[in-house]
């Protein structure tokens, strides 16, 4: 399966790479620094590249390209679920996912991917695990190590390998029992000049934290199930209960997780609780435009919105933009012509606005269409599919 | 203290460290030619020096400096001898780290590397599991070949071992031996057949993927394991569950028949259109006899399903891609809705699941057009995606739908992103050449563009109004001349020699502007691209032919440029215009036909998807996204003709391992577990009952075979049932008494009617009540009973290893077959009254063929009797025949494998049946509602045979009397959800009262309801197991319709009853 994994920066330098079976020349990735010329941008590499011997699959990942090198048939998702798989990990064990972060670990990151993958298939995946196999760096533990001699390294097969509830290792105490759930959604939509909704999606997760001794088995189940209609789960959840009950039983990994994720699809027209608008125009033969931006709330039940973000990607002809913001702070870059404007909190009394002129390039023609505006931005406790949890019990 | 001696340590070795360069550059060195390399040099000589100090945090500081080094791509080859010394270390990451050098180095240091093997042998007979599991990984991995025996040995000792951990590193060792030395095959095949009965999850995946890589073609060794692997997926780790699917999905190809045929006929046409023509004569062929799925293909699907709300993307797509090649068509649809899923997640995943819906499209446009939206393109998505969901869109379209997505064309083509909106314009091209309704409104709408501002735009728009007029040489003459206007700004070669071409293809409708333009090349024709050049010669050579007078001397002019021009190409098509068209006396006979060559009818080009040819590769693999075959790839198989023995899975049952793994006291304690998740699943075939016990099959309500076709059942029964869920322990004698009430003398706490139904039982037995059916208590007795016998099947296991075997029948029940047989026979009398039923069908259904049941054959049939053995339970009768010249002893019932909560009351043992006899037995099967399989063994005294009983739907209910007011009172509170129907055409003498209610009571066990109205037949019913009411209506309307409505609080079993009726009403 997977034969070898380099890690590239976005200078194109590899900072590491680790075999699973015999040695793959580092200059197989020429092909792979072909191809990432070819495409202007990061994000436009292809994922998989075929070369005359090996196939290259990447992913691209907190600036960092994790490409891959597979010699035979695999599924594609297999590979690149896997890379995506091993940067969650890293993340979960060093909090970030760098390039100083990793060649700093260089020793745990070694000491991962070993476990992780055994001749290119995958071994040990779930965190759970690979945390009681190796102990993630903390500066307590570096102390304690120096003093005492012992290693981070587990010298006893963690006992979740060998179960069939592989993500819970046994023996969790806490003298506190607790269980957090965050349902976070995200509306996901496209909206035209004029304000209509031409598709909105919702995509949901449920993370949980779960804190809980022993062997818990949970279950929590929903206000309206039915709008959960098409949902991934994690592995400890029980499909079988879910298809009769619609109810979620699973003893869950301890520590923090990702219990499942939802989709409601854009049959169920939602209302956007913001909306934009906007005043953006060029004129020809002129080298001035005009350029006027107002977010406001709509629909939001009494709740504020917090962290709103504004980016745009500007016309080429655009030189320079002047603008004032009635809050928060925009920035323009005229290298890459992005415009971004972090609002904050919207005050429905005081609607934060962005105006101003741009300077365009002289002579260029007035580009033929308006920029597009991206909008994020964030509410607490609102959840727009109308799903919560009612209830969640619990048994030990 | 320690901590000062590491302190001291570290500085010590920084002292090492400079002491040693000093001496490296003041002392001569020996090696003077590495002198460029001096610094190298020294940092390796210090870290020899920490390796071989005494301390271990030196050694480690040492290794992991080494380690730092492999990572960077260092050579650190040359500490080989001084790493190699510490592969004993008793410091586990020492240990690890220097584990990690020598799987990197060892094929470099052959001969050092083998000093380290010692340890290895030494660590496999560790009782920790893990080090015996990393012991044989890094020996594994060591690449030399002189240790190939060492490694066989290992690999056959650890797949052996104890632990599922090690066993599954051993199958990985496979893979890793059969790389180094291929001629182990046939010892590896050997291991692999071993691992594969494995009953471990663990292990499952990785041993398929051994089986992948090193005998693919072997697929005789699935066979026994296949059901096995079936229902163990659920509970597989995700990686394996990719593997396995896969595998399976090839399986499933060379094992089982094609279940497309019946759709044919029935759905679109389109997908003939799209099918090979070998498939399509495989196919008619095949439509001659009826289909029946093959409950092993049947249960493959099944047990896929839920996986596909896997979080694992890789799982969902394995799921997906299954589906699509083995399932019924009518069934992919389910595998949309997850794959949109996937559209929400990392960019890479995306790509590679709009590729398979692009291929997916083409063939099914359905499948994804309810989701249309998801596929509208987003201003954030990079370039190959934003051109993957243009391709998906395109397929998509359809009359319907195209006006709302040329409106989202138009934003697209406006895009900033100048490949995209190209590609835009590419795609509404190919719209309007597949749905003719819009093919004006796009060429008006591409003409519009042609004013853009943007060159690749226009250039695009010409290039595909080239096209579209290509297919439509009507009056175009506008355009044409519009974009003859164009040539003077337009840049872009392709534009260029597109317009060219234009004009010389329609010189004739434009015979004042043709000439023009080719004048205006002839000046510019020295500065064209090739592309254009070839086009102008091309136009010269047409005007030539059409309006010589004119253009003449022009022609001439350009073929004279052309003569001397770089390109070879040229000069070659110039000098072959010239032969042609110029008539002089060396031309042949070809001249004269010049004028049709030039200015035939060329077939419009077809605006094909590139997606169109990937569908031979299978869907979700590397060769399909790359569209060529990649290294490995293994081919799926077509259908087979006629199917191959399906006996082939089946597995014995008493085969005894010789070797146990697992103590008894660790697989009680992995017990529980087990049962949670995976759904009790288990094999009846246990070669080996040792890792049997180790996943519980005391649980075992293998759902195996619920709802697999009935073509192979059989009769049996158990004595009790099993309940997965069962915990609290009942005295036996409390059972019995249990028994002995709901069973023989009725329900004491039931209702009045139910009483009086049990009298009329006692007197006629021919009219036995459907009462009992209602939802009385009486769980108690079936539950206790099931204790009782998984308890005892517990013990069974652990201890015998013959499990399955043990079984607890009672006294009463000797009796109560006898009574019931004399029922039985009775019935064939049906009268039409209340709670009987109105018609009791003679079909029987094969359990047992007499050809794979060595000459026991067997039918059943469902007699529509209320069951004496339980009133949730539906009876069946059984008869069994002895086709054998020999006496058949000691027929009974063994292995039941029922989905959860489903129960079984089996008939009594029969002691033996004599050559050319037949018998008849009764038992009943609580199916709880479902069309779930019932599978157990039928089995004589030598032979096991596995049969299973899917009950149709319509034997799932018992009549209900009821008056036409009852009926539409209860109608009235069975609404909206609980409600279903459909519209039924068929011919009027179809419609007659007698015509439909002979067929809706042969379908389904249903009681008449007396009716005022003509045109309205009503029927009632209620579930055997939950007692809920099913009410049928049958309301004819005008022409040769019928509106048939079911109502019931059970809107599975609605459906299903629904899907059942609709097609027998409808048919002549």
């Amino acid at each position: 399966m997977i034969h070898s994994l380099f890690l590239i920066n976005s200078s194109g330098d590899i900072f590491l790479e680790k075999h699973w079976k015999s040695v793959v020349s580092r200059s197989v990735c020429d092909y792979f620094f072909e191809a990432q010329e070819r495409a202007t941008e990061a994000e436009n590499v292809p994922p998989v590249i075929p070369t005359p011997h090996h196939y290259l699959l990447s992913v691209y990942r907190h600036k960092i390209f994790f490409v891959a090198v597979i010699q035979t048939e695999v599924p594609p998702l297999f590979v690149i679920e896997f890379l995506h798989r091993v940067v969650d990990t890293f993340q979960d064990y060093f909090g970030v996912c760098s390039e100083p972060v990793i060649k700093d670990n260089v020793v745990v990151v070694y000491e991962v991917l070993e476990e992780m993958l055994d001749n290119g298939f995958p071994l040990a995946t779930e965190s759970n695990i690979l945390k009681e196999l190796i102990k993630p760096p903390t500066i307590l533990r570096t102390v304690v190590n120096t003093i005492t001699g012992s290693t981070n390294v587990g010298d006893q097969l963690p006992t979740g390998q060998l179960s069939v509830v592989p993500w819970r290792r046994t023996g969790v105490k806490y003298t506190n029992n607790e269980a957090y759930f965050d349902v976070i959604e995200e509306i996901d939509a496209i909206i035209d000049k004029s304000g209509s909704t031409i598709t909105a999606e919702i995509q949901g997760v449920i993370d949980a934290c779960v804190k809980l001794t022993g062997m818990p088995d949970l279950t929590l189940s929903f206000m309206n199930p039915r709008l959960l209609d098409d949902v991934s789960f994690h592995p400890c959840v029980r499909f079988k209960r879910w298809e009769s009950e619609r109810i979620l039983s699973f003893i869950p990994p301890d520590g923090n997780f990702r219990l499942l994720s939802y989709h409601v699809s854009a049959q169920n027209l939602v209302a956007i609780p913001v909306y934009v608008k906007h005043n953006i125009s060029f004129r020809d033969s002129s080298s001035l435009g005009r350029f006027e931006i107002t977010v406001g709330p709509k629909q939001t039940m009494g709740k504020t919105i917090e962290g709103v973000i504004v980016t745009s990607q500007m016309p080429k002809g655009v030189l320079n933009m002047s603008l004032t913001p009635s809050q928060g702070t925009h920035t323009f870059d005229p290298v890459t012509k992005m415009l971004s404007w972090d609002v904050g909190k919207i005050n429905p009394q005081k609607l934060p606005s962005l105006k101003g002129t741009m300077s365009l390039q002289a002579g260029a023609s007035k580009p033929d269409e308006n920029p597009t505006i991206n909008l994020h931005f964030k509410i607490q406790q609102l959840a727009i599919s109308g799903v919560p949890r009612s209830l969640h019990s619990k048994t030990f | 203290m320690s901590g000062n001696s590491f302190a001291y340590s570290e500085q010590a070795g920084g002292g090492e460290a400079t002491e040693l360069g000093q001496e490296a550059t003041s002392t001569v060195s020996p090696s003077g030619a590495f002198g460029l390399f001096s610094s190298d040099l020294k940092k390796n000589e210090d870290l020899k020096q920490m390796l071989e100090s005494n301390k271990d945090s030196a050694k480690l500081d040492a290794m992991k400096r080494i380690v730092g080094m492999i990572a960077k791509g260092k050579n650190a080859s040359e500490l080989f001898p001084a790493v190699v010394k510490n592969v004993a270390s008793k410091n586990i990451e020492i240990k690890k780290l220097v584990y990690v050098y020598l799987v990197r180095y060892a094929e470099e240091q052959q001969d050092l590397a083998l000093l380290s093997i010692s340890t290895f042998q030494r660590a496999l007979k560790d009782p920790n599991q893990l080090i015996r599991a990393s012991a044989l990984r890094v020996l594994s991995s060591i690449r030399v070949p002189i240790i190939v025996p060492i490694m066989m040995l290992a690999i056959k000792e650890a797949s052996a071992d104890l632990s599922p951990y090690v066993r599954k590193n051993a199958a990985h060792a496979i893979q890793k031996l059969y790389s180094l030395d291929p001629e182990q095959k046939e010892m590896l095949i050997e291991v692999i057949e071993k691992l594969l009965k494995d009953k471990s999850t663990l292990v499952a995946g990785s041993v398929v993927m051994a089986f992948e890589e090193v005998c693919p073609d072997r697929i005789d060794l699935i066979h026994k394991n296949y059901r096995k692997l079936c229902n163990l997926l659920v509970d597989v780790e995700e990686w394996g569950q990719v593997v396995i699917i896969h595998m399976l999905t090839r399986y499933a190809r060379t094992q089982f028949v094609s279940p497309w045929k019946e759709d044919d006929g029935l759905e679109d046409n389109e997908k003939n259109f799209y099918e090979s023509d070998d498939e399509q004569k495989e196919k008619t062929d095949q439509k001659k006899k009826p289909y029946a799925m093959d409950p092993d293909h049947r249960l493959l699907i099944r047990n896929t399903k839920p996986l596909l709300q896997s979080r694992n993307a890789a799982v969902v797509m394995a799921v997906a891609q299954l589906y699509w090649h083995i399932s019924p068509k009518s069934e992919v649809g389910i595998i949309s809705k997850s794959l949109v899923r996937l559209l929400r997640s990392n960019r890479e995943v995306q790509y590679i699941v709009l590729q398979n819906i692009a291929t997916m499209s083409i063939q099914r446009k359905g499948m994804f057009e309810p989701y249309l939206k998801s596929f509208y393109v987003r201003s954030t998505d990079p370039t190959m995606i934003k051109i993957l969901k243009l391709e998906i869109l395109t397929n998509l379209a359809n009359e319907a739908n195209i006006s709302t997505l040329l409106r989202e064309f138009q934003t697209y083509v406006k895009s900033q992103d100048k490949q995209f909106a190209a590609a835009t314009i590419q795609t509404i091209g190919r719209c309007a050449t597949n749905i003719s309704e819009v093919t004006d409104t796009c060429l008006s709408g591409l003409v519009c563009l042609l004013s853009n501002r943007d060159e690749i735009v226009v250039a695009e728009s010409v290039v595909v109004i080239k096209k579209l007029l290509q297919m439509q040489p009507a009056q175009h003459g506008e355009i044409i001349k519009h974009m003859a206007k164009l040539l003077d700004s337009i840049t872009v070669p392709v534009a260029r020699a597109s317009i060219l071409w234009l004009i010389g293809e329609n010189c004739e409708r434009v015979p004042k502007i043709a000439p023009d333009v080719l004048r205006k090349m002839a000046k510019s024709f020295t500065n064209e691209d090739d592309l254009v050049k070839l086009q102008i010669l091309n136009l010269g050579a047409k005007l030539y032919l059409t309006n010589s007078k004119q253009t003449k001397l022009l022609t001439q002019y350009i073929l004279n440029l052309g003569k001397y021009d770089q390109n070879y190409d040229i000069r070659d098509r110039t000098r072959f215009i010239r032969q042609l068209i110029v008539p002089n006396e060396k031309s042949g006979a070809l001249s004269k036909y010049a004028k049709k060559i030039f200015l035939a009818q060329k077939p419009a080009p077809l605006l094909e998807s590139p997606f169109k040819d990937r569908d031979h590769f299978q869907l979700g693999t590397l060769s399909h996204t790359l569209n060529t075959k990649a290294i490995g790839y293994l081919e799926l198989s077509n259908w087979p003709e006629v199917a191959p023995d399906p006996s082939v899975r089946n597995v014995e049952v008493i085969e005894l391992q010789a070797k146990e793994w697992t103590p008894a006291g660790k697989a009680k304690k992995e017990n529980p577990a087990k049962k949670f998740y995976s759904d009790s699943e288990e094999e009846e075939d246990s070669s080996d009952s040792s890792s049997d016990s180790e996943s519980e099959s005391g649980s075992a309500s293998g759902e195996q075979d619920e709802e697999g076709d009935s073509s192979e059942d059989s009769s049996e029964d158990s004595s009790s049932e099993h309940r997965s869920d069962s915990e609290s322990v009942s005295e036996v004698g409390d059972k019995r008494t249990a028994k002995r009430n709901s069973k023989s003398k009725g329900k004491s706490d039931s209702e009045d009617e139910e009483k009086e139904n049990e009298k009329s039982k006692t007197s006629d037995s021919s009219s036995t009540d459907s009462s009992s059916v209602e939802e009385s208590s009486s769980d108690s007795e079936s539950e206790s009973e099931s204790e009782s016998e998984s308890e005892s099947k517990k013990v069974t296991m652990v201890r015998d290893y013959s499990f399955f075997q043990l079984r607890i029948n009672t006294f009463e029940k000797v009796l109560l077959i006898a009574d019931l047989e004399g029922l039985n026979l009775s019935t064939s009398s049906s009268v039409i009254s209340v709670n009987t039923p109105v018609f009791v069908p003679v079909k029987t259904h094969v359990l047992l063929h007499r050809m794979s049941g060595r000459g026991l054959a067997a039918h059943y049939f469902f007699p529509r009797q209320p069951c004496i053995f339980g009133d949730k339970m539906v009876s069946i009768q059984i008869t069994l025949n002895n086709t054998t010249d020999r006496k058949i002893e000691n027929i009974h019932i063994e292995g039941k494998k029922l989905p959860m909560g489903m129960q079984m009351h089996v008939f009594n043992p029969i002691e033996s049946l004599e050559p050319e006899g037949s018998i008849t037995v009764s038992m009943g099967i609580d199916f709880c509602d479902s069309t779930q399989t019932a599978s157990f063994q039928l089995c004589t005294k030598d032979d096991c045979f596995n049969v299973n009983i899917q009950p149709p739907v319509g034997e799932l209910l018992l009549p209900v009397a009821m008056s036409e007011k009852d009926f539409k009172k209860e109608q009235g509170m069975l609404t909206g959800m609980n409600e279903t129907s459909t519209v039924i055409i068929a011919a009027p003498q179809n419609f007659t009262p007698s015509v439909i209610l002979q067929k809706v009571v042969n379908i389904a066990n249903v009681g008449v309801v007396p009716s005022g109205q003509d045109n309205i037949y009503r029927f009632a019913a209620k579930t055997v197991h939950s007692g809920s009411l099913m009410l049928v209506t049958v309301e004819l309307k005008e022409g040769s319709t019928a509106q048939l409505i079911i109502n019931t609080e059970r809107t599975v079993i609605g459906s299903v009853l629904l899907r059942e009726l609709k097609p027998v009403l409808s048919q002549g």
